[in-house]
């Protein structure tokens, strides 16, 4: 891999690194550190005490019950456990504490090196509605929309302008809480008040703006990295539009619609984009993709994303160990000439949740599990046979990867590997994969955000 | 004749959005549960006034406990 390239680097770019996640992301930053030589300590909750990332790293520490709010995302057992530990970085993963701002600059402040961007480019994607204006002002096209929204009566003026459908959306958000789709005034009547309260619950603040629904558009990120001197580069796009409330479920690289133009003009405004934030580490620009070919940034994740294994599988760069390096103030070990994309990478994320009861999450205890291998199969599991899967945390349980030299061949290992794999003891949407990867619109690429509603809508008429 | 409304998922109950008392109509939410990250409304199953409320915001409930009756 390209990143493990330079034989100009020392052998560790840190000596011990606490890894404040759970799950499979946790065993991938582990794996990750040592192939580096870094020392690993994990921490976990009640529910976690026999957990394999527990097992895997060199030392843990408990931080608390196990509801992630009484632990992993209790910044102040985090840091306890940081100087307890001795490490010299934490890497926040995905989730949980990667995106808070505060976490980040209290890392810096305890002296350890936080594995990932700096804490004002934290803050300024974190916020949706500054993000916006700031992507507007880098040259980089957003939906149209609205700045933060005094009151209804402004609400019902700048939809009219606009045009419905819109979207309400809360300005300190997330994950889809305190989205609320208009589809005319009475609807943002209704919709306004318990948006702005669910937001001020989720997030401690009820701002909300609007932006006009993109019908029929697809969901399409470009990954960047970048250094402290300022060098950027992007790694080319992820398709990821196979989605359900708003979560993905299937990502794949390239992007079947992407051609060398689009790819060109989305890479290129990624690093616009990072260059104007003054970003570091690495990072992801989702945007929409208008079926006109009009597209419009959404957001950014300031942190690795769970599907950068497509992304390292077709450009042969190791992200978390980049990531390691980059926040160690390594140059990037590349340039933009130097990558490029190869064959076809496709991630399945294993849900335990019921397809047949509108994917209602499925906790329960893996009495059987059977992953498939291959040299061009990878999974990321979380979980082992006869854990309990509890209802603490999200209901990922692991992520296939494949790869093909082409798309086909790549949807082919696909199949073969849900084939392979057996979960017992908790329902999974394994069933559902089998039947987007036979489908012949997703055979064909063709795909939008609501793809897999329409393709669940089918199956019921008929 | 009494309806007692189960939990239809392990979990934790994170809203409770009715009293005791409350009359109710078929569909009506009257607790939010959280599993796994994500928000799960428990609605009446019909019509009725709350006569009991049988948990606490922040309790672990399992699946099939009884959560609310409703008369």
């Amino acid at each position: 891999m390209l990143a493990l390239r330079g034989a100009c680097y020392g052998p560790a770019v840190f000596r011990r690194v606490l890894v404040a996640n759970r799950g499979e992301i946790a065993r991938r930053v582990i794996r990750a550190c040592r192939a580096l030589e870094i020392e690993t300590v994990a921490v976990y909750s009640e529910a976690d005490a026999d957990a394999p990332h527990v097992r895997e790293a060199d030392a843990a520490f408990p931080i608390g019950p196990a509801p992630a709010r009484e632990s992993y995302l209790r910044s102040d057992s985090l840091l306890r456990a940081l100087a307890a530990s001795g490490a010299d970085a934490v890497h926040p993963g995905y989730g949980f504490l990667s995106e808070n701002a505060a976490f980040a600059a209290a890392v810096t402040a305890a002296g350890a090196c936080f594995v990932g961007p700096p804490p004002h480019a934290i803050a300024t994607m974190g916020d949706k509605a500054t993000a916006r204006r700031r992507m507007r002002e880098a040259g980089v096209p957003v939906t149209p929309g609205t700045g933060v929204l005094p009151d209804l009566a402004a609400a019902e003026r700048s939809a009219a302008e606009l045009g419905y459908p819109v979207m309400l959306k809360a300005a300190a958000g997330g994950g889809g809480i305190g989205m609320v789709p208009c589809e005319d005034a009475a609807a943002l009547r209704r919709g306004f008040a318990s948006a702005a309260a669910r937001a001020k619950a989720a997030f401690g603040d009820g701002s909300l703006y609007l932006e006009r629904l993109v019908h029929g558009a697809r969901h399409v990120e470009v990954q960047l990295a970048a250094d402290r001197a300022g060098a950027v580069v992007h790694l080319f796009e992820r398709e990821c539009s196979v989605q359900r409330r708003h979560q993905k479920v299937i990502e794949e690289a390239p992007s079947p619609v992407a051609d060398a133009a689009l790819r060109e003009a989305l890479g290129a405004a990624a690093v616009r984009a990072a260059r104007a934030i003054g970003y570091q580490n690495v990072g992801t620009l989702e945007f929409l993709l208008a079926p006109d070919g009009a597209w419009y940034f959404m957001e950014m994740n300031t942190r690795l994303q769970v599907e950068h294994p497509v992304t390292e599988w077709t450009t042969g760069v190791d992200l978390v160990q980049l990531q390691l390096r980059l926040a160690a103030g390594e140059p990037l070990p590349f340039g933009q000439a130097d990558l490029a994309q190869r064959g076809h990478a496709i991630e399945l994320r294993i849900y335990a949740e019921d397809p047949a009861r509108n994917f209602l999450p499925s906790p329960g205890a893996l009495t059987k599990l059977v992953w498939p291998s291959g040299e061009d199969v990878r999974v990321e599991a979380g979980v082992e046979e006869g854990a309990r899967v509890t209802p603490f945390y999200d209901p990922l349980l692991a992520k296939i990867v494949v790869r093909g030299e082409t798309r086909e061949r790549a949807i082919e290992r696909a199949l073969a590997a849900v084939d392979a794999t057996i979960v017992e003891g908790v329902k999974t949407n394994l069933a559902l994969h089998r039947r987007v990867l036979c489908d012949p619109a997703f055979r064909r690429g063709e795909l939008s955000i609501h793809y897999l509603a329409r393709l669940l809508q089918r199956a019921v008429e008929g | 004749m009494p309806t007692r409304v189960e939990a239809q998922i392990t979990g934790s109950v994170w809203k409770i959005e009715r009293a005791v008392g409350d009359q109710v109509a078929e569909g009506d939410v009257l607790i939010l549960l959280e599993s796994m990250k994500m928000e799960i409304p428990v609605e009446a199953p019909c019509a009725g006034r709350i006569a009991e409320i049988r948990v606490q915001e922040g309790a672990s409930v399992e699946e099939g406990a009884v959560l609310v009756v409703l008369e």
